[in-house]
């Protein structure tokens, strides 16, 4: 590997036979995905034709692998032949050829060869439960390793809801006491990439934004990618005008779904989920689930798994059984209320009886000039 | 058939920005509720046969909603500022139990009025202590409202007022919980609104001290006593 770090992906393009075209319209495409006004494509393409690929070292902590699938699935060949394999992806236990004693050996050499300039791509969370027993890899806690590795990043991406939030595995009763990587690292830049998985354009993006600016993207107050999870999937959703119109769908299988209403009334989460599904799309901007005819799930939110029912719009509420809204709890209270002034109003007849003909027999009595007010 | 009379005077109780400001509240609250139920749970239009483009109904329902809040979040400031200016029923201080003859007021609210287990003259010009205290709740909860709601507002709008609230979501976790919790907010004003209004009642029927029509002219009725004693503490008596 380490003769490929001296090469610029620009470089490492032409050995793969992509010709100047192709690279050019990988780079605008790029530049339109990391947001930048097409007079920053140039810096994009000086970039590529300067910049020395980082070393990158990719963690696979608790997770499923479905980032690295996502990831892999990018719908430009480029991404895939030139960013995943040839990135200096010096460690990464899915794609490595390494096994054993070797992966280990190269992840450390790696390390320490390019200490404090290695970005780290962390997939999966953290499970600190029971000393870490839940997740160990090459003989160290998933803990202890995260740690090791991130003490020397430039910086860090949190790939996924797992890493970003803990995810499935973080669900109520979180039995591995799964946790999200930035209660474990603090003191570098990290960007977190929710989604279960992240859309894999957007994975490359973000690499694309790191190697072109240097910089880590702007961040929105829960340190995702503005420029990605800056608009709620229902501000973009192609069935909005459904929405503002009133019209929406009651059950799947109703006249409004097959004139492909708006989802917000079987539970859709797109106006609480902050993410591109609806205009990257997936598997190379095929679909993605609400054009499939399904309401998101919110899988790039936090604690999205403990906010079900998925097909109601209200989460159940906290403490009581499953689809008991707040409505249901609320309604409950209404009616207890009038039931107890009911009550009390009959009470009041009763015990404050004398009191109110004290008042009566008290009054004064009326005057032809005085009005009464 | 009449053993006494007894002399009412008049107290110029609720001065007019509190009275704007609670009819101008009421009138937010039921707006804020029905149109944030039906933000919630909305009533489905129509079966197929209209184009999206022909409607902005739902649009409508939002902005009103939207709309009201700025005016129930306005008018609340101003009543926080009349707090500090207006006269002694009105004053801030009043909202939160401190003294105790603010606990010793509870006490007897809970034994005469709400318990009826004891009889005992505890007739109050302004609020009672009780009152007060869940008028303070109310403010809490108002606040509570406001910041969820404008919270999620935030997220749709680039005004520099809703960007504010930029913090809150973050601050919460989510937009999922803010939601739950904006909601849980409404159930709120719609409980308290249930006991608010048969206490005026109550109040009205039991005390007859006007307290049903003081919302609308200010003024309050008191026995003698009552009113010579207030007007010994405060030298001044109610504005007008």
């Amino acid at each position: 590997m380490a003769d490929h770090k001296q090469l610029t992906l620009w470089e490492e393009m032409q050995n793969k036979g992509y010709s100047r075209r192709d690279f050019l319209k990988f780079c605008a495409w790029m530049g339109a995905f990391i947001g930048v006004e097409s007079t920053g494509v140039a810096s994009v393409v000086r970039a590529m034709e300067t910049k020395k690929r980082p070393a990158v070292i990719w963690l696979h902590l608790q997770e499923c692998t479905c980032c690295s699938e996502s990831f892999i699935r990018s719908s430009h060949p480029i991404v895939a032949d030139i960013i995943l394999d040839n990135i200096s992806l010096d460690y990464t236990e899915t794609l490595q050829a390494a096994a054993g004693h070797q992966a280990e050996a190269a992840m450390k050499k790696s390390m320490k060869d390019n200490w404090g300039e290695y970005i780290l791509l962390v997939e999966g969370s953290v499970p600190t439960g029971d000393d870490g027993v839940y997740c160990c890899i090459g003989g160290q806690t998933a803990e202890a390793r995260l740690k090791e590795a991130a003490e020397g990043a430039k910086a860090v991406i949190a790939w996924g809801n797992c890493a970003s939030n803990g995810c499935v595995q973080a669900a109520n009763p979180n039995p591995t006491t799964a946790t999200p990587i930035h209660k474990i690292i603090s003191g570098k830049p990290l960007i977190k990439v929710p989604g279960c998985p992240p859309i894999g354009e957007v994975m490359a993006g973000i690499i694309v934004h790191i190697l072109a600016f240097g910089t880590i993207p702007q961040l929105d107050g829960q340190g995702r990618p503005m420029a990605f999870y800056g608009r709620r999937v229902h501000d973009t959703c192609y069935r909005r005008p459904n929405y503002d119109a009133g019209l929406f769908v009651e059950e799947f299988d109703d006249e409004n779904a097959k004139k492909g209403y708006c989802l917000y009334k079987v539970g859709c989460r797109g106006p609480v989920t902050y993410n591109a599904c609806a205009v990257t799309k997936w598997n190379g901007g095929t679909s993605f689930p609400i054009q499939a005819g399904h309401g998101c799930l919110g899988c790039s939110e936090a604690n999205f798994w403990d906010h079900g029912p998925f097909y109601q719009h209200l989460a159940s509420f906290p403490g009581f059984g499953i689809e008991t809204t707040a409505d249901t709890i609320g309604l409950g209270l209404g009616v207890g209320a009038a039931v107890g002034i009911a009550a009390h109003a009959v009470i009041t007849n009763i015990r404050k009886k004398d009191e109110i003909n004290e008042h009566i027999e008290t009054s004064a009595v009326p005057d032809r000039d005085q009005e009464g007010d | 058939m009449r053993k006494k009379e007894i002399a009412l005077f008049r107290v110029y109780v609720w001065e007019r920005p509190v009275r704007i400001y609670h009819w101008l509240n009421a009138l937010c609250i039921v707006v804020l509720c029905i149109t944030g139920y039906l933000i919630g749970n909305p009533i489905v239009l129509q079966h197929g046969g209209n184009d999206a483009s022909m409607l902005y109904f739902f649009g409508w329902i939002r902005f009103i909603h939207f709309a009201a809040a700025y005016v129930f979040l306005i008018n609340f400031i101003v009543r926080i500022y009349w707090g500090f200016v207006g006269n002694q029923y009105s004053d801030w201080k009043n909202y939160f139990p401190y003294s105790k003859k603010h606990f010793q007021n509870m006490w007897d609210v809970l034994m005469v009025d709400i318990l009826m287990i004891k009889k005992k003259d505890i007739e109050t010009a302004g609020h009672n202590a009780v009152a007060n205290f869940t008028y303070f709740l109310t403010f809490l909860a108002f606040l509570l409202s406001v910041v969820t709601g404008f919270g999620m507002y935030s997220a749709m709008s680039d005004n520099w007022f809703s960007s504010l609230f930029h913090w809150v979501i973050p601050f919460f976790g989510g937009d999922l919980i803010l939601r739950m919790i904006h909601h849980v907010t409404m159930w709120f004003f719609v409980v308290f609104t249930i006991f608010h209004v048969y206490l005026v009642f109550y109040h009205d029927y039991v005390d007859g001290s006007g307290v049903l029509s003081s919302m609308a002219g200010g003024w309050k009725f008191v026995t003698k006593d009552k009113f010579l004693r207030k007007n010994q503490k405060k030298p001044e008596p109610a504005k007008k």
